[in-house]
């Protein structure tokens, strides 16, 4: 742990600006992910619309850069948050009545009425031409950003800020799944019928686990906008869903770090292949199928059965 | 005196009666057999104690109190606590985890987000002593899924014996394993429920078992009650021997 820690610390003194904004964008993506996991490898909900809360916590931040006055990241976050745990807590509520692929579908139609919503709603949301987000000022508006060096000092800080907020995040997360009410979610998983009939109320241990995971991925969502400058419509459609459950299942749903490790993967991935060709999506998919038939732990469980294997075979 | 009562108690599937007016009484303390042919309703009547199926019509009553229209969570706080036929263990929690979530949920901490479950030093503690009793110390950081079907036989009951509960249902806690382990795991599952001083129903298709371990055994056939009493009485009774084996039992 130390040492990857220590590597993406001192990562801004040896590579370019570029990079370092793209790290960011993986960190945000692990962040997202690993809210989304809560959900997937730990309670056995696939959902389908995490879209929403990402999406919600960007919009949340451009609406009070509009709205309200004060350009300040801690602001933008203390009004995010509980605005996307709100929304979890209310969409989680209805969509945790049902499991499996009716979960699934419920999630992918509400984030698809967020979606349409946010298209239609012009006035509030821009429509499809997104709202615009300046760079704001991080730690009480003691770190600005105008001047001519303004950008490059911006991704640096904000390099710095996400990871901080990374890693607190990594280790809340980490604390959520350790913690009792963490066990009985994946007693729950492996068998409903059972943790019922130990007393446990299944349903509330799923929605509360549904809300964490909203709040997180919903977290990542309100750090992403001040980097990307935008939110358009797309970050609320039912193919962003798609990309958060593809960097799960990349790195390893079944890992605590799987998710962390997928989404900062697939952030390159995506990037690299944005940029290769045109089909893009066409090469994305090529690498899902791959990964289904050759890979299905994932990055870190493949990883983990190897070194498994390699320590049986030395011993 | 009676710890559970049932009057009348019943439910169909369809045409089939599976529980046809029982009329069911577990004394405090004892250790009691269910027996009876495959759909004899003997299931189905713990279903309905347990609530995992509500009644058509009847009473179940807890220590003279009513008991029939309460929920699973109701049952297992007032101490009715259930094991499954079919082995129900969380295949991916270790041994240790499968027990401690039980004292979680029976002491309320379940919900707990904050904390440590393996920090938790009083819960560690009573996990250890309860996987000490069933004879599963040296398994327990072992995945519950990686376990031989004696020892996940042993732990389905370890599971339901830590939630410390008053009246204990068994569905057949020896099925499938060899007549060996058989007899080891009713050793172990009697001595502890005695210790313990858990009043114990159990399911159970092997007579043997039944006769040495049980205190009283109750026969269901198509719903209703066909005999109660000792194992000496059940084994003088000729409707029990001729439905059981369909020929007088050798004694």
């Amino acid at each position: 742990m130390a040492p990857v820690l220590l590597l993406l610390i001192l990562l801004p003194t040896f590579v370019e600006t570029y990079q370092i904004q793209l790290v960011t964008y993986g960190l945000i993506a692990a962040i997202a992910a690993l809210g989304f996991n809560l959900l997937l490898g730990y309670t056995g909900l696939l959902s389908f619309g995490h879209s929403a809360y990402f999406g919600l916590g960007a919009y949340t931040v451009a609406f009070v850069v509009q709205r309200l006055g004060p350009h300040s990241m801690e602001f933008y976050i203390l009004i995010g948050i509980p605005v996307v745990a709100i929304a979890s807590a209310l969409f989680g509520y209805v969509c945790v009545r049902h499991t499996r692929i009716f979960f699934g579908i419920l999630t992918l139609a509400i984030s698809q009425v967020v979606y349409s919503l946010a298209l239609k709603l012009y006035w509030v949301t821009g429509g499809s031409d997104g709202l615009r987000v300046p760079r704001p000022a991080l730690l009480l508006g003691l770190l600005n950003f105008s001047g001519p060096r303004g950008f490059q000092q911006f991704i640096t800080s904000y390099y710095y800020y996400v990871l901080a907020i990374f890693v607190v995040c990594v280790v809340l997360m980490w604390v959520v799944v350790h913690s009792p009410f963490g066990k009985a979610l994946q007693a729950i998983r492996d068998n409903e019928v059972r943790a019922r009939f130990l007393g446990l109320r299944i349903r509330r241990f799923r929605w509360i686990s549904f809300l964490v995971s909203g709040t997180f991925t919903g977290l990542a969502g309100i750090l992403w906008v001040p980097l990307n400058g935008l939110t358009t419509p797309d970050v609320l459609y039912w193919t962003f869903s798609g990309e958060i459950v593809f960097s799960a299942l990349l790195g390893g749903f079944r890992n605590f770090t799987g998710p962390i490790v997928g989404g900062i993967v697939f952030t390159y991935l995506k990037t690299y292949a944005v940029a290769t060709t045109e089909y893009w999506q066409l090469l994305l998919g090529v690498v899902l199928v791959t990964l289904v038939l050759v890979l299905p732990t994932g990055i870190v469980g493949g990883l983990s059965t190897l070194g498994l294997r390699l320590r049986k075979g030395r011993s | 005196m009676p710890l559970l009562k049932t009057v009348n108690l019943r439910k169909q599937f369809g045409e089939t009666r599976a529980c046809d007016g029982v009329n069911f009484v577990v004394n405090k303390g004892e250790f009691l057999s269910l027996v009876g042919s495959n759909g004899a309703g003997k299931t189905t009547l713990v279903n309905l104690i347990s609530a995992h199926l509500q009644p058509d019509s009847g009473q179940i009553l807890f220590e003279d109190r009513d008991i029939t229209f309460t929920t699973v969570t109701d049952r297992i706080k007032a101490g009715i606590v259930r094991s499954f036929q079919i082995v129900n263990l969380f295949d991916g929690l270790s041994v240790f985890d499968n027990v401690a979530l039980s004292i979680f949920s029976r002491d309320g901490k379940a919900v707990q987000m904050a904390a440590l479950a393996d920090h938790d030093y009083d819960v560690r503690r009573e996990t250890i002593e309860v996987l000490g009793e069933f004879g599963l110390t040296n398994k327990i950081e072992v995945p519950a899924g990686g376990l031989a079907q004696g020892e996940r036989k042993l732990l389905d009951v370890a599971v339901a014996y830590a939630l410390r509960p008053r009246l204990l249902f068994l569905d057949e806690p020896t099925s499938g394993v060899s007549t060996h382990e058989k007899a080891q795991i009713m050793d172990t599952v009697s001595s502890v429920v005695r210790r313990g001083m858990v009043t114990a129903v159990v399911i159970e298709h092997d007579m043997d078992v039944v006769f040495r371990y049980s205190d009283r055994i109750v026969m269901m056939h198509e719903g209703s009650f066909l005999a109660d009493g000792t194992p000496d009485e059940i084994r003088a009774n000729k409707d029990v021997a001729s439905i059981l084996l369909g020929a007088p039992l050798a004694s």
